[in-house]
């Protein structure tokens, strides 16, 4: 399914054009941002599917209030990255990721929920599901003593560990190259006041005043062409490996908060085999059941979660492999573009000087 | 050696003249007892005898052939003497009449007439030096910064190095070691010497007591090494502006600067000395000055020109402002870049896939080189603009200085004049009165300011046609500074973008290569 997100109006109502695989038709619903959450929350709640609990869920970037509820400054520290590039187009391009990734997924895609969500006309955030109980247990205030609950599988140990690791280098080398993207921004500003400066150096006065204001407009140009280089090695720094950067941050997080509810299984397991051997001889058959059950669970959670672990390593290499090459290319030309530009105006300048 | 020579004749006529002049020109006499009473060890006065024209042809006496060495030496002698620190030089410095001038002002006097072709001739030459400008051939490099001593009484000294084939030096080439305060001293002597017959004199850089006690201290971190740097370059330039003056270059003061090896301390320059203090209220007397004198200007070109120059004031400092933002935002982006550049090196180093972990690693380094790259290019803005955009403020400001001394002169002159009007009075006052003793003394009054009403046109006219030159020469050249510094400033920029492009086009395999 290819689907393409496009923003309109003060709401941010999002424009989704998807196509079928098998059909040539293309279908295009407007959504909002309720709507993707409502879709989201549906996949939490799913029943009948086993070891839901371990998927991976692809992480849905946070609300963005458009403004003037929001100022930039808050815009920032609540979207991070994709509250830069102009006029949303970063979020949306998230948005799309999203659900490019949902619909790809083994288990996801099946869901009614999303069918629903890409063809009805009716937008179907009105109706609130089932609150999951994923989501409780993400919010759990004992998470920090549980997340370093040791693990009885080696694997999982070990995964668990390494993804802690790289969730926070991810989002601190996010948190430093937006940064970055917010200096060069500022440089290109001060390229556009020095500039405007420069222009305001002219004056006619006599035959010195000439000659001294041809060379403030012609370095008026050039701090110009500056200017505009800055803001487009900005922007690409923004559309390819700041978003990059930016996903693959959030999605450690989302294989975070997967291990966390897979260790929180393996508490409720370990909790149910110890009162199992604690109970008295009446209770314990019962006990052994919802033992047996707890195991049942635990253990399709996990089968479940190896495979979504396995596959979330080669995509990420791959989605982020093709960031890098992308933000490899795009800075490439640019710099192939603007060595040109300031080698015609070096040409024109040595010209008009010696005259 | 001064006290070996019997003062020529021309001396004592001149002391009979001194006498005269009771009024204002203590000045004078001042010098004369400077001459006899000090004695000075001077090393290097080969070059004071190799100098100019200037002294020779502004002593048109009667016994030139004679006594011009002897008169050169002496007055050079006189020059020299009187620009050293002496309590006798602050007459000096609150007066007009520079002892450059001291020469020529004992003469006129006794030739009025010869006057006006002594400053013909010597405009003459200077403009001679102007019509041939290949021949200026001197090159000045100020370098290799030492820290001398300890605390705070250390200091930086500089080796000054000059190349050159012009005929007024002794040598070829020659180095020199010089310390801030002389730089500030050989300023301040032009400035006296120079400024007042308007003759726009370079600033010398500014002093800072921040930037110094850094160094003092001995703090080798970045803002010191840059700020030494920044200072070296400064000197370099305000060196290379004073001797394209050709007026400058021809100054005693400067050669010896340049070529001496031992320079006499110049203490006035410390901003705490009673010379230092003797400054500041000159200038706050100054600017009253300038709010109360009301000048009659009768030539247009004058006035527009101070316009321009205010407006070009203005407008400078804005630009000045601007690329000091421009610099900072810089030096803030080379810190962010390699700051992500660690960040991402850490990503590649917890990575496990041997390809990413690859890509992530070059990428930091990349980055690295990127950061590199911002640096230099902030070092280029910075030297490029933001030091060109401060002198030419700090310029502006000589030209403004001397704009004043402008209307000083011409306030010199209104005033003789109003002077010459009362001696007229009182002496027509005296012959009604009758009383023939003092009727003498009062047409000698008469007489003397009536010398001293035609000096102060004359001078007023010097002051002013010297000034168009001056302002005429200042023009072309602020084209030409910036005419290269655009184009410096392009190259750099050129040569950046080319680096930039090599380091992506070697990274885009890497990336490629993750499989």
């Amino acid at each position: 399914m290819i689907t393409d997100v496009s923003k309109d109006g003060d709401i941010l109502t999002f424009a989704i054009t998807s196509q079928k695989f098998y059909s040539s038709g293309g279908v295009c619903v407007f959504r909002t941002y309720e709507d993707f959450e409502w879709l989201q929350q549906n996949f939490f709640s799913q029943e009948n599917v086993p070891g839901l609990q371990g998927v991976i869920f692809p992480p849905l970037p946070p609300k963005a209030l458009p403004s003037p509820l929001n100022t930039p400054s808050k815009s920032l520290k609540q979207l991070g990255f994709l509250a830069l590039g102009h006029d949303w187009q970063s979020y949306c391009k998230a948005l799309e990721f999203y659900l490019q990734q949902v619909a790809t997924h083994p288990i996801l895609s099946k869901c009614k929920a999303l069918d629903s969500f890409l063809t009805k006309s009716e937008s179907p955030g009105k109706q609130r599901g089932r609150k999951g109980i994923l989501n409780r247990l993400s919010q759990a205030v004992e998470g920090m003593r549980k997340e370093s609950h040791r693990d009885v599988d080696d694997f999982f140990q070990k995964e668990r560990h390494k993804n802690t690791n790289r969730a926070a280098l991810s989002k601190a080398a996010t948190e430093k190259i937006l940064d970055v993207v917010l200096t060069e921004q500022k440089l290109s500003l001060a390229c556009g006041h020095f500039s405007t400066c420069l222009h305001l150096c002219v004056n006619q006065d006599d035959e010195a005043a000439v000659a001294f204001s041809k060379i403030c407009l012609k370095l008026s140009d050039i701090v110009e062409a500056v200017m505009r280089n800055f803001e487009k090695v900005a922007n690409n720094n923004i559309s390819t490996l700041g978003m990059g950067l930016d996903l693959e941050a959030r999605y450690e997080e989302a294989e975070k908060e997967m291990l966390f509810r897979r260790t929180c299984k393996l508490i409720e397991l370990e909790t149910v085999k110890k009162n199992t051997e604690k109970a008295k001889a009446n209770k314990r058959d019962v006990m052994e059941e919802v033992q047996k059950a707890s195991e049942k669970e635990f253990s399709l959670i996990s089968s479940v979660a190896k495979q979504e672990i396995e596959r979330f390593h080669s995509s990420r290499v791959t989605v982020l492999r093709s960031f890098l090459v992308g933000w490899c290319e795009k800075q490439l030309d640019t710099a192939k573009e603007c060595a040109k530009l300031y080698s015609q105006y070096l040409d024109a300048c040595k010209n008009l000087f010696s005259e | 050696m001064a006290e070996e020579r019997e003062p020529p004749p021309l001396h004592d006529a001149a002391q009979t003249d001194f006498t005269e002049l009771e009024d204002g020109e203590d000045l004078f006499v001042s010098t004369v007892s400077v001459i006899e009473v000090r004695r000075y060890d001077h090393n290097d006065s080969h070059s004071l005898s190799a100098v100019s024209l200037q002294h020779k042809s502004v002593c048109p006496c009667d016994d030139e052939d004679d006594d011009d060495d002897d008169q050169d030496d002496l007055f050079a002698e006189a020059t020299e003497e009187v620009s050293l620190d002496s309590p006798e030089r602050q007459p000096i410095l609150s007066d007009g009449p520079s002892p450059a001038i001291t020469p020529v002002t004992p003469t006129v006097m006794m030739n009025p007439r010869v006057d006006a072709a002594v400053f013909d001739r010597l405009m003459e030459e200077d403009e001679d030096d102007e019509e041939t400008p290949d021949t200026f051939d001197i090159q000045l490099s100020v370098s290799d910064p030492e820290k001398v001593g300890d605390g705070m009484n250390a200091f930086m000294v500089y080796k000054v190095t000059t190349k050159t084939s012009l005929s007024i030096f002794n040598r070829d080439e020659f180095t020199v070691k010089r310390r801030f305060s002389d730089f500030l001293g050989l300023h301040s002597k032009l400035a006296s010497k120079y400024l007042h017959i308007g003759y726009i004199v370079p600033p010398a850089p500014e002093k800072s007591i921040v930037g110094m006690t850094k160094v003092k201290v001995g703090k080798e971190d970045l803002s010191s090494v840059e700020f030494v740097e920044k200072r070296r370059s400064a000197l370099e330039r305000y060196l290379m502006r004073t001797v394209k003056h050709p007026a400058l270059l021809k100054d005693p003061d400067l050669l010896q600067f340049l070529e001496s090896s031992e320079l006499p301390r110049a203490v006035s320059t410390q901003a705490l000395s009673g010379a230092g203090i003797l400054r500041m209220v000159n200038k706050a007397a100054d600017a009253v000055n300038k709010m109360t004198i009301k000048m009659n200007e009768s030539d247009a070109w004058f006035e527009e020109k101070q316009q321009q120059f205010e407006n070009l004031d203005v407008q400078l400092r804005k630009l000045h402002a601007s690329v000091e933002s421009l610099v900072c935002h810089r030096k803030e982006l080379s810190v962010n870049t390699a700051s992500f550049a660690k960040s991402a090196a850490m990503l590649g180093n917890s990575e496990d896939h041997t390809a990413l972990s690859r890509a992530l690693s070059q990428l930091a380094e990349v980055e690295e080189k990127i950061d590199q790259l911002h640096q230099e290019q902030a070092f280029a803005d910075f030297y490029h603009f933001s030091e060109l955009l401060g002198d030419y403020v700090r310029l502006l400001t000589a030209v403004k200085g001397v704009f004043d001394q402008r209307m000083k002169t011409w306030a010199k002159w209104q005033d003789a004049q109003v002077m010459l009007q009362r001696k007229r009075e009182a002496e027509a006052k005296l012959q009604y009165a009758n009383k023939p003793d003092k009727l003498q003394q009062a047409k000698d009054e008469i007489k003397e300011w009536e010398g001293k009403v035609q000096q102060g046109e004359r001078d007023f006219e010097q002051i002013s046609k010297s000034i168009r030159r001056e302002v005429g020469r200042f023009e072309k050249d602020r084209v030409k500074d910036f005419k290269l510094v655009v184009l410096k400033y392009l190259e750099s920029l050129v040569h950046t973008q080319q680096q930039l492009i090599k380091y992506w086009e070697a990274f885009l395999p890497e990336a490629k290569a993750i499989a």
